[in-house]
C-alpha cells in the first residue's frame, strides 16, 4: 500500500491564492514533502520556488494528422469524415490545421492512398527540480493551445510520487488548476485531502460548490481556507455556514495582506517573508497532515 | 473568422485565473447595453460567473449534447476494432463487453462509422446547458458544464455555433473565456475578431500573460492588454508590453472598494473612476472594430 499522503490545493475560481498556499505549505514541510505543480497551463510555482532543473523531458500529448502532398490524390475523403473542421481544401490541395486537429486519426484510416500519418504531438515539457527548501519539485509547461493537460498532470504526479518514494517523503503537496475539468480531475486522482482555498466573493462561493462536487467524487477529504477573509465579512460568514452544512473543516481565515503580492515580487514565498502569515500556515499544515494521516489509518 | 457583416466578436481572456475577466466582461457588456444591443457569452463553462453580475430572468434553456457511441450488444461480434480505432482510450473491451467512457470521447465518430457490424450507433450525451438571460439590451448566454463532465471543449464549440445560428444579428458579442492557454482557451477565443488579455501587475500575472500572448499569436488573432489592480505589484507587465509593442487598452486601478463591490456580485459602472476606464476602453475597441471592418 502506498503510504504517501497527497494534499491537493484547489479552488474552483482562479486567483484565490492556491499557489501562495501550496508554496507556503511546501516551505514549512521542507524535506517532508515533494511539491507538484499541476496547474500545467498557467504554472507559477517555479517563479517562487527557485527550481534548479535536474531533469527535463518532452511531453507528447496525443497525435496530430499530417498529409503527404506527394501521395495525396485530393479525393477529399479525409475532409468528409473530420468532425473538427481541421481539414481545408484550397488552391488544389488539402491541408490540416494543427490547432483544430484533435488527433482522432479517422482521416488517416479512410485515406485510400495512406497519405495521412498520425504524428506524435509535442505539446509541452516536464521537469524534476531541486528547490530552495531542500526538497524537490515535479512540474511542467504545457505549450500554448496544448491538448491533453490531464495526461500531463498525470505525468507530473507520477514523477512526484516516485520522487517522494525515493526520498522517503511522507507527503505530496499538489498545486491544482482552477475549474473542474480534466487537469483538476487528474490532480485529484489518489489525493487524500483537498485543501480548498476560497475568498469571500459570490463568484468564489459559487465555484467552490462546483469543485466540491468533484472532490467528493474522488473521495478526497475537503478542508477549507478562506483567503482575503475580511474583504466581505458577510460572504465570509455565508461560506462558513456552507462549510458547516457540508461538514467541511474550516482551518483558517487569512485576512487581506499585501505581503502576498510583495513576496511574489521578490520571488519569495509568503510564509518565509511574513511571520504572522507563517503562523497561520503552520496551523493549516499541521491540521492538513493530521487529516491526511488519519485517512490512511482508517 | 472575421464576419462578413459588421459583427465584432471580442474575447476576454487571461492566462492566470482571477485577474478580472468576469469583472471586465460584465461591466463592458453592461456599458454597451446603455446605448446598444449587446450579447455577453459566458464561455468559462467550468465555472460560469457572469450571471451573478448580470441579473435578469432566464428566458430559455438550451440543453447541450455531445455525440458518443452506444454499444449494441446484439450486433457486436467483439472483434475489438473499435478499441484499436479510438485514440482517446474511450472504449475498453472488458471480457465480453465494450465499455464506453463518455467523458473521454471526443465525438470523432470513427468507431461508430468504421464498425463493420454497426454496433456502435451514436447517441446524444448531455454535457451541459446554455441559459439565455435577458436584462434589457443585454442578452447573456451562459454555458454551464455539468459537474461530472471533464471536457469543456465540445460545449464551448456548441455555444459558438448557437451564437452564429440564433444571435448573429448582435453587433457586439463579448466572450468571457476560461483561464489558461490550453484547448478550452483556444476553442473560446480562436475565432474571435479581437482578444483582450486581462492581467495583473505581478510576477504570476506577467508569466501567464506571456503564455496567453503566445496563444494569441499562435491563433493569429489581434490582441491587447488590460491591466487590473493597477498600482499594486510592480511595473514589469507595463514594461513587457511596451518592449514588445503590445497595446495596453486600459488600466483598472487597484482599489479595495472595487474588490468589495465585486465580492457582492455588483456591477461597478456607477463608480466614476471605474466607469471612465470602461468608457475609454470601449472607445478604443470601437476604433479597432471600425478599422477591422473598413
Amino acid at each position: 500500500m502506498d503510504s504517501i499522503r497527497e494534499i491537493v490545493v484547489l479552488s474552483g475560481k482562479g486567483g484565490t491564492g492556491k499557489t501562495s498556499v501550496a508554496s507556503s505549505l511546501a516551505y514549512l514541510a521542507g524535506k517532508e514533502a515533494i511539491l507538484a505543480d499541476c496547474d500545467v497551463d498557467a504554472s507559477n510555482l517555479h517563479l517562487i520556488m527557485g527550481p534548479d532543473i535536474i531533469k527535463k523531458e518532452l511531453f507528447y500529448g496525443g497525435e496530430v494528422a499530417q498529409i503527404d502532398i506527394e501521395t495525396c490524390i485530393q479525393c477529399g475523403k479525409c475532409k468528409e469524415v473530420c468532425r473538427f473542421d481541421a481539414i481545408s481544401f484550397s488552391a488544389g490541395v488539402h491541408t490540416i490545421d494543427n490547432l483544430s486537429c484533435e488527433g482522432c486519426g479517422y482521416c488517416s484510416r479512410v485515406c485510400p492512398t495512406g497519405a495521412i500519418t498520425m504524428m506524435p504531438r509535442l505539446s509541452g515539457e516536464f521537469y524534476i527540480s531541486g528547490i530552495r527548501n531542500g526538497s524537490q519539485m515535479s512540474h511542467a509547461k504545457l505549450f500554448a493551445g496544448g491538448e491533453n493537460s490531464g495526461k500531463l498532470v498525470a505525468t507530473v504526479k507520477k514523477n512526484a510520487y516516485r520522487m517522494a518514494k525515493e526520498r522517503g517523503c511522507d507527503y505530496l503537496i499538489t498545486d491544482g488548476a482552477p475549474g473542474i475539468g480534466c487537469p483538476v480531475v487528474s490532480s485529484l486522482s489518489g489525493a487524500k485531502v483537498a485543501l480548498l482555498v476560497t475568498e469571500p466573493t459570490m463568484s468564489a462561493l459559487h465555484d467552490l460548490k462546483r469543485v466540491l462536487f468533484v472532490v467528493r467524487r474522488f473521495n478526497a477529504i475537503p478542508l477549507l481556507v478562506i483567503n482575503k477573509s475580511d474583504i466581505n465579512e458577510a460572504v465570509s460568514e455565508e461560506i462558513k455556514i456552507f462549510a458547516k452544512s457540508e461538514k467541511i473543516e474550516h482551518l483558517a481565515d487569512i485576512p487581506f495582506n499585501t505581503a502576498f503580492v510583495e513576496s511574489m515580487g521578490k520571488a519569495r514565498i509568503v510564509a518565509e517573508e511574513n511571520q504572522f502569515l507563517k503562523g497561520i500556515f503552520e496551523s493549516v499544515w499541521e491540521k492538513a497532515k493530521e487529516v491526511a494521516d488519519s485517512s490512511v489509518q482508517n | 473568422m472575421a464576419q462578413t457583416s459588421n459583427v465584432f466578436k471580442l474575447a476576454v481572456a487571461s492566462g492566470k485565473g482571477g485577474t478580472g475577466k468576469t469583472l471586465l466582461s460584465t461591466n463592458l457588456a453592461s456599458f454597451v447595453s446603455e446605448f446598444d444591443d449587446v450579447l455577453l457569452v459566458d464561455l468559462d463553462v467550468e465555472e460560469p460567473n457572469d450571471s451573478i453580475f448580470v441579473k435578469g430572468l432566464v428566458s430559455d434553456v438550451h440543453p447541450q449534447y455531445k455525440m458518443v457511441p452506444q454499444w449494441d450488444v446484439a450486433r457486436c461480434d467483439l472483434c475489438g476494432d473499435c478499441v484499436d480505432i479510438c485514440n482517446f482510450n474511450a472504449l475498453v473491451n472488458v471480457g465480453k463487453m465494450i465499455v464506453v467512457y463518455e467523458n473521454l470521447c471526443h465525438s470523432c465518430h470513427a468507431c461508430s462509422e468504421l464498425c463493420h457490424k454497426k454496433a456502435l450507433p451514436m447517441k446524444k450525451h448531455h454535457v451541459g446547458d446554455v441559459s439565455v438571460i435577458k436584462s434589457q439590451n443585454l442578452t447573456l448566454l451562459e454555458g454551464r458544464l455539468n459537474v461530472n463532465e471533464e471536457q469543456p471543449v465540445a460545449l464551448i464549440n456548441n455555444v459558438h455555433s448557437l451564437v452564429n445560428q440564433n444571435w448573429s444579428k448582435y453587433k457586439y458579442q463579448i466572450f468571457d473565456s476560461p483561464p489558461g492557454t490550453s484547448c478550452s482557451m483556444v476553442a473560446s477565443t480562436g475565432k474571435c475578431d479581437y482578444i483582450l488579455l486581462v492581467t495583473e501587475p505581478t510576477p504570476f500575472g506577467l508569466n501567464d500573460l506571456k503564455l496567453a500572448v503566445d496563444a494569441a499569436k499562435l491563433m493569429k488573432r489581434p490582441f491587447g492588454v488590460v491591466i487590473n489592480k493597477y498600482g499594486s505589484g510592480n511595473k514589469d507587465v507595463e514594461e513587457y508590453c511596451r518592449d514588445n509593442g503590445i497595446e495596453v487598452l486600459g488600466k483598472i486601478p487597484f482599489d479595495i472598494s472595487i474588490a468589495e463591490r465585486y465580492s457582492k456580485g455588483e456591477l461597478l459602472l456607477d463608480k466614476h473612476c471605474f466607469r471612465s476606464v470602461v468608457s475609454s476602453l470601449y472607445n478604443k475597441l470601437e476604433n479597432i472594430r471600425i478599422s477591422q471592418n473598413g
